[in-house]
Formats: C-alpha cells, structure tokens, sequence
C-alpha cells in the first residue's frame, strides 16, 4: 500500500497546493448549473411539448403544433447529446449570429435534449391520471389548459417524480461531455489534475466519489420530495 | 331550456344515438332508464358536449352547444354534472373541489386586491355553507382520499351547486356506491328536486325515479322508445321493450 500513498500524496500535492481544487470547485460549479438548468428548461419545454401532444386534435392549430412537437422529439431523441452540442455550439448559434461561451450553450442543448426525454416522461405520467378528472374540470367550465395547468398536471408530476429524478441524474452525468466544446466541468477538471500528475487512479477514483455523492444527494432529495407530495394521499 | 335536435352519435359503425329529438323544460326532473348500452349515458354527455354529438343540434340559452365557434365553457358553468366515479379533484381539498372553479372563473373578471378578496371571502363562506348543508364541514380541508363514496358524491353534488347552475346532470349518481350509501345520495337529489332545480339523471334505482321524476324517458338501441309520467312508464308500459325492462328490474 506504500505505493497507493505516494499516489494520494501526489493527488493532494496537485489537489491542495497547485490549486487542482479551484477547477473540481469551478467544474462542479458548472456540472451543477447546466444540470439544474437543463432540467427546468427541459421540464417546461417537455411539459408543454406533453401538453401539445394530449390536446383534443379537432382544430388546425394544435394538429399543427403536435406535427411540430413530433418533429422536435424525433429530433432531439435521435441524434446524441454530444452531437447536438457541437453542432449548436460550432455551427447553429454562430450562424445565427449568436457567439455564447460554452457554458451558455451547454445549457440551451442540454434544456432543448432533456425537454424531448421529459415530454415523453410527462405524457406517460398524464396519461396515468384519471380522465375523469379532466371530465370533471371541463364539466364545471374550466378550459382544458386551466384543467390541465391546476388539476392533472399537479397528479402527473406525483407520478412521475422517480422518473424526473432518473432524468436528472442522467442530466449530472451527462454534463461529461462538454469538454467537446471546451467548458470546465467535474470531469475536466479532475483529467486535468491526472494527466498534470501523471497519476490517473486517485484523481478518477476521486472523481467517481463525487459523482456517487451528488447522485446520492439527488436522490435523498427525490425521496424527500416524493413524501411532501403524498400530502392528498390516503396515508396523512 | 334543452333543446335536443336530431342527435345522433356514432362510434366507428356503432350508431349510439339514432335521430333524437328531445326537450327538457325548465323545472323538470327527466330520468332516463334504459338497459346498459341503450346509450342513455351518451345521450346524457351529449347534453353538455363531453360527447361531441356526431351531428345534430343541443340548443342551451339559445345558442347551439355543437358550433365550434360556440364557447362551451361559458355553458358548461350553467350545466352541473355529476359522474358515476364522483370524480373530485384528488389533489384538492374537499373545500378547493368546491371553490375551485368558481374562484377561477370569478377572479377572471375582477380587479383591485380588496375586491378580489371580498370575492374570495364570499364565494368560500358559500361552500361552507353548502358542505353545513350535507353535514361536510369539519371535512373542508381533508382531501378526497379520504371520504367515504357517500360522502364524495354529496361532495361532487355541491361541486355543482356551487356554480348556481340552471340544470344539473347526473350520470348514474349512485351505481358506484356501497348499498348502505346509496340513500344518502339520493336523499340529496331529492331536496334539490324539491327545491325545483331543472335535472336529467340516468339512473338504475328504480324506486327513486318513480319518486322524484316528473318524465321518465325509457331508452333502447340509441331511440327514446317511450316517455311518460313516472305512473304511465311505471304502472302502464306500452313497449314491448319497456315492458320485458321492467319486468326484469322491478
């Protein structure tokens, strides 16, 4: 074990007294602000995407729109994370005459990836509520967007909060590859520490601790959340 | 007040609803008996658009409910319904079930903080009042989960009241209860319809629409087969159909 002391000793020399912990900080930083980010642009592009897509289909507007909706998702569920990024980080914003760091970007591609993964979280989960709750909105003459907005999404998001935090934790171990485009994340910032030391293991073994611990953390909060939401259930 | 014209309803071939034709007046408590798939449910949802009606006409307040350009929202407040499932909000308390759409269709059109809550205070201290009514209010803030199926359906009842519709339609009100509470349901409709509140209920208690209609409409295969007093549909059947009905549930 004199060895794998060596190893710590070096990964601390690096960690502590070159400062590798102003990158893990900073990366952790940005691996949780596109994460959290990314989920909540995700969640109402997804829940408006959901809505779309549960709508009575009987007027032009929304056949139009579902079309679209269909589109996005194909879209967006088809073609890898990375690619999205690359292309809107080197091809779509530029074009656009958009010049955004890569954080900014990571954010919009990881919101624009997750909203298409959440819609379909979303339908399943107002699919699973009661029509009869919906009837019974309509039938007091609320629209269906009021029925929806107050009544069925409220029990949807109950049912599908599991999958919600599945998603954002796909999101937290996702954000690995934006080093594609040159921003800072956890994953970079502990290469970086490696391959300045030369030493690999304790800076990935270390790496994957804080991955466990984040992901650890989320789920804790998952749970909590889960049991604040069960309020209206029989069990109070 | 609804005027039921040439109604009809199909499901892919399955014609639900043949050509009716059908009034209910003001005051009247129409119940429609008829043998499952008779499409008497149909007809009822029909009456308010939860069923779009494949073609035909539902003339409420002078205005034709199946126009597209029609806002059935705007309608649907003066038409109570009541399902067979209750169907309260699950994530409401029993107090928000009632409040909930008048609050929201109210607050709509009232500005400044002070009136608004003036209209807020008013239209709780009503679904008190109403919950008093079936003996409900210790239960304000309980959630549907809760309540026995009695009690949501009486909940249910009031959900509707407390729109002040001018027509409440219920939807087999009591075929999803425990017999023992099946009585304190009917109890209800019965104060109502003593009140004079214009009603159309489908409905299997057969004793309770002998009792509380004024026009009883028996239905089969998507027609109205015959109406009449609860005497004449009852005690003296002509229909064939009505008549092997009857001697089957009663």
């Amino acid at each position: 074990m004199g060895d794998f002391r060596i190893k710590v000793d070096t990964f601390y020399e690096y960690f502590v007294t070159y400062e590798g912990y102003r990158d893990v900080l900073e990366g952790l930083k940005n691996t949780l602000i596109i994460a959290v980010l990314g989920l909540i642009i995700g969640t109402v592009i997804g829940t408006a995407i959901a809505a779309v897509r549960v709508m009575p289909k009987y007027k032009r507007l929304p056949r139009m729109l579902n079309g679209f909706c269909n589109g996005y998702v194909a879209l967006f569920r088809g073609t890898p994370m990375v690619v999205q990024l690359l292309v809107f980080y080197y091809v779509l914003l530029p074009l656009m005459g958009f010049n955004l760091r890569s954080v900014p970007v990571a954010i919009i591609v990881f919101g624009l990836n997750s909203g298409a993964y959440i819609s379909e979280i979303m339908r399943g989960g107002i699919q699973s509520v009661d029509p009869g709750q919906m009837e019974a909105g309509r039938a007091v003459g609320l629209s269906f967007g009021t029925t929806m907005m107050k009544i069925v999404i409220p029990q949807a998001i109950k049912n599908i909060l599991p999958t919600m935090g599945n998603e954002f934790i796909a999101l937290i171990k996702e954000t690995s590859v934006v080093s594609f485009v040159g921003a800072m994340d956890l994953c970079v910032a502990f290469k970086d520490i490696a391959t300045n030391s030369y030493e690999f293991i304790v800076p990935y073994i270390a790496m994957a601790i804080v991955y466990i611990v984040l992901v650890a953390l989320i789920s804790l909060g998952v749970k909590w959340m889960e049991r604040s939401l069960r309020k209206s259930d029989r069990r109070n | 007040m609804i005027d039921v014209i040439d109604l009809t309803k199909v499901y892919g071939k399955l014609v639900v609803l043949d050509h009716i034709t059908e009034t209910i007046h003001e005051g009247e408590r129409v119940v429609i008996l008829g043998p499952s798939g008779s499409g008497k449910s149909t007809f009822l949802r029909c009456l308010n658009c939860m069923e779009d009606p494949t073609s035909g006409s539902i003339i409420f307040d002078g205005e034709d409910l199946t126009d597209m350009k029609v806002d059935i929202n705007l309608h649907r407040q003066k038409m109570g319904m009541v399902f067979q499932q209750f169907n309260l909000f699950n994530n409401k308390t029993v107090l928000e079930n009632i409040t909930l759409a008048p609050l929201h269709i109210g607050l709509k059109k009232i500005k400044g903080r002070e009136q608004r809550a003036a209209f807020k205070a008013e239209v709780e201290a009503n679904a008190h009042r109403l919950l008093q009514r079936i003996g409900l209010d210790d239960w304000a803030d309980k959630y549907p989960s809760t309540l026995s199926g009695g009690q949501k359906q009486r909940v249910a009842i009031v959900r509707a009241l407390a729109m002040n519709p001018k027509v409440i339609l219920f939807d087999e009100p009591t075929s999803a209860l425990d017999p023992e509470m099946v009585g304190e349901v009917l109890d209800l409709i019965k104060q109502l319809a003593h009140e004079g509140m214009t009603m159309v209920i489908v409905t299997h208690e057969m004793g309770f629409a002998r009792e509380v209609a004024s026009r009883v409409l028996f239905m089969d295969g998507g027609h109205i087969v015959e109406q009449g007093t609860p005497e004449e549909v009852f005690d003296h059947p002509k229909h064939p159909r009505l008549q092997e009905f009857l001697s089957k549930v009663l």
